[in-house]
C-alpha cells in the first residue's frame, strides 16, 4: 500500500470520526432538569395510572402540557419524605409559588401546530406511540439542547444516522409525514403549520 | 365532504372604515413598522377605493376590500412557485402560503392578478410590550418571505381541535369565522362553504348581483363581491378600469 493511500485512508477515517463521534457530542449541550421528577414513583405511590390525570386536555381541546404547580401542591404542600428533590420542590417552587422551569423534551418549533386532541381522541393514538415509555421511567433524562437550532434532541432523535430507529424516536416533519402516510391521513401544509 | 371556503363581500354595505384591516393585522401578527409604506407594508386585506371615472355629479365611488381570492383553478401563485411553498388545500380550498418555505423570489407576487401578496421587507418588530398581544396560534414571519391571507387558518385549527375534543370530525361552522368577517361593523363580509348548496353564502354567490374580479381569467376565485350598482359590477371585468387608488391616512 502506497504512502498516499495510507494518508488518504487516515484522512477519511479521521473525518468520519469527527463527523460521527465528535460533532454529535459537540452539537448538543447537556442540561439537567430543575427537579428530579420520577414518573414511576408517582404511578406507584400515588396511584396515578393514566397520563391524562396530569397532562390534561382542556374543554376546548387544547393541551395543557405539563401540569401547573397547583397540581403538585395538591399533595406536596408540605414535604413528603426527606429526599433532596422533595426539599427543592417545596422550598424553591411550592412555597414561593413559582412554576418549575421544566425543559420540555418534545417542544416543537414555533411554526408547528400539533393537536393532542386530534391525535388522541380522533386517531386513538396511545401516548407511548410518540413519547415512548417515559411515563413509566424511574430516572430523569438529560435534556440535550441543539446549539444551532435551539431545539431539543428529541426532535431529531437520538440516533444521528436515523437508521433502525424506533417509531417513537424523532419528531421531525418527516416522522409526522411517514406516520400520516402509513395511516393514509392527508393534510395540507397549514394542516400542521401556523 | 371537503369544504370550499369562500366569501361574498357586499360592496354596497362597505363603509371603508378599515376595521377588517386592523382585525386582520391583529389576528395574523402583522408587525407594526414605522418605515412601512402603502407599497411596502403588509396588508393581507386592503380597502381600496374605485370610481366610475366621471367628474362632478356623475361621479360614483365605492370601497373594495382586496385580499387573496383563493383561486381554485390553475392558481397562478401555485403554478409559478419554485419552492412549492403554496398549495390549494384539497380539504378546504384555501390557497395556503407557507412563509417558512418561501425563498423570497416574489414570482408569485408578479403572477397574482389581484396584487394580494406581500413581501416582508424587514424583520418583524413591535413596540416594546406589544409582543404580549401577539396571537400564539400564528407564527411570526421572518424578513425576506412572501405572505398573504390564509383565511385565518389559526381559527380553523382551533375549531378542529374543539371538534376533536368532542370526538367529532366535522367542525361547527360557527367556530370558524375569519377575523375580518367578525370585525366588519356593517356585516359586509360573509364567509361560508361554497361547496354546500344550502350554505347562505353559497346561495348569495349565485345571485345576479354577485360577481368576481377578473373572472374571465378562469382562475375560479372564491371571493365574490356583490353590488346593486351596474357600474361596479362592470369594473370587475374591465381591463381599462382606473387603477384603484389607495386611501392614505
Amino acid at each position: 500500500m502506497s504512502r498516499n493511500t495510507l494518508v488518504f485512508a487516515f484522512g477519511v477515517s479521521f473525518a468520519l470520526c469527527v463527523g460521527w463521534i465528535v460533532f454529535p457530542r459537540a452539537l448538543y449541550v447537556q442540561k439537567r432538569q430543575p427537579l428530579t421528577f420520577l414518573h414511576k414513583t408517582h404511578a406507584e405511590k400515588s396511584g396515578i395510572a393514566d397520563c391524562g390525570e396530569c397532562h390534561t386536555l382542556r374543554a376546548d381541546g387544547s393541551f395543557a402540557g405539563l401540569p401547573a404547580m397547583e397540581k403538585c401542591t395538591g399533595c406536596h404542600s408540605e414535604k413528603i419524605g426527606d429526599s433532596q428533590a422533595e426539599a427543592t420542590l417545596v422550598n424553591n417552587y411550592i412555597k414561593p409559588g413559582t412554576e418549575t422551569p421544566w425543559l420540555v423534551y418534545s417542544r416543537q418549533p414555533a411554526n408547528v401546530w400539533f393537536s393532542h386532541a386530534i391525535h388522541v381522541k380522533l386517531a386513538g393514538l396511545a401516548c407511548s406511540e410518540c413519547h415512548s415509555t417515559y411515563g413509566e421511567s424511574d430516572q430523569v433524562r438529560t435534556y440535550e439542547l441543539n446549539r444551532i437550532s435551539g431545539y431539543s434532541r428529541d426532535i431529531w432523535g437520538h440516533s444521528m444516522s436515523r437508521l433502525r430507529r424506533a417509531p417513537h424516536e424523532g419528531m421531525k416533519m418527516s416522522d409526522c409525514e411517514s406516520c400520516h402516510q402509513r395511516h393514509q391521513v392527508e393534510v395540507g401544509c397549514l394542516g400542521c403549520h401556523e | 365532504m371537503s369544504a370550499r371556503y369562500g366569501m361574498v363581500i357586499d360592496l354596497d354595505r362597505c363603509i371603508g372604515c378599515g376595521s377588517c384591516m386592523v382585525a386582520c393585522a391583529a389576528e395574523n401578527n402583522v408587525p407594526a413598522l414605522q418605515q412601512a409604506t402603502v407599497r411596502t407594508g403588509l396588508t393581507p386585506i386592503v380597502v381600496r377605493t374605485v370610481s366610475n371615472g366621471q367628474e362632478g355629479a356623475a361621479r360614483r365611488e365605492t370601497f373594495i376590500p382586496i385580499m387573496c381570492m383563493h383561486c381554485e383553478h390553475d392558481t397562478p401563485c401555485v403554478k409559478v412557485c419554485p419552492q412549492q411553498a403554496v398549495e390549494v388545500d384539497r380539504a378546504t380550498g384555501i390557497v395556503m402560503q407557507m412563509p417558512q418555505r418561501c425563498l423570497g423570489c416574489r414570482y408569485c407576487m408578479t403572477a397574482c392578478p389581484y396584487h394580494a401578496r406581500y413581501f416582508n421587507w424587514w424583520d418583524p418588530a413591535w413596540p416594546a410590550g406589544m409582543e404580549k398581544s401577539l396571537n400564539p396560534g400564528i407564527a411570526v414571519r421572518m424578513r425576506g418571505v412572501v405572505e398573504k391571507c390564509n383565511l385565518c387558518h389559526a381559527r380553523l385549527h382551533t375549531a378542529k381541535e374543539k371538534a376533536a375534543a368532542a370526538a367529532k370530525r366535522e367542525i361547527d361552522p360557527t367556530d370558524y369565522v375569519p377575523a375580518c368577517v367578525e370585525a366588519c361593523p356593517t356585516s359586509a363580509i360573509h364567509f361560508g362553504n361554497l361547496a354546500d348548496a344550502n350554505d347562505p353564502v353559497a346561495k348569495e354567490s349565485r345571485s345576479p348581483e354577485a360577481f368576481r374580479l377578473l373572472a374571465r381569467l378562469g382562475t375560479e376565485p372564491k371571493v365574490y363581491y356583490k353590488s346593486k350598482e351596474a357600474w361596479v359590477r362592470d369594473l370587475a371585468e374591465t381591463n381599462s378600469a382606473p387603477r384603484p387608488e389607495v386611501k392614505h391616512g
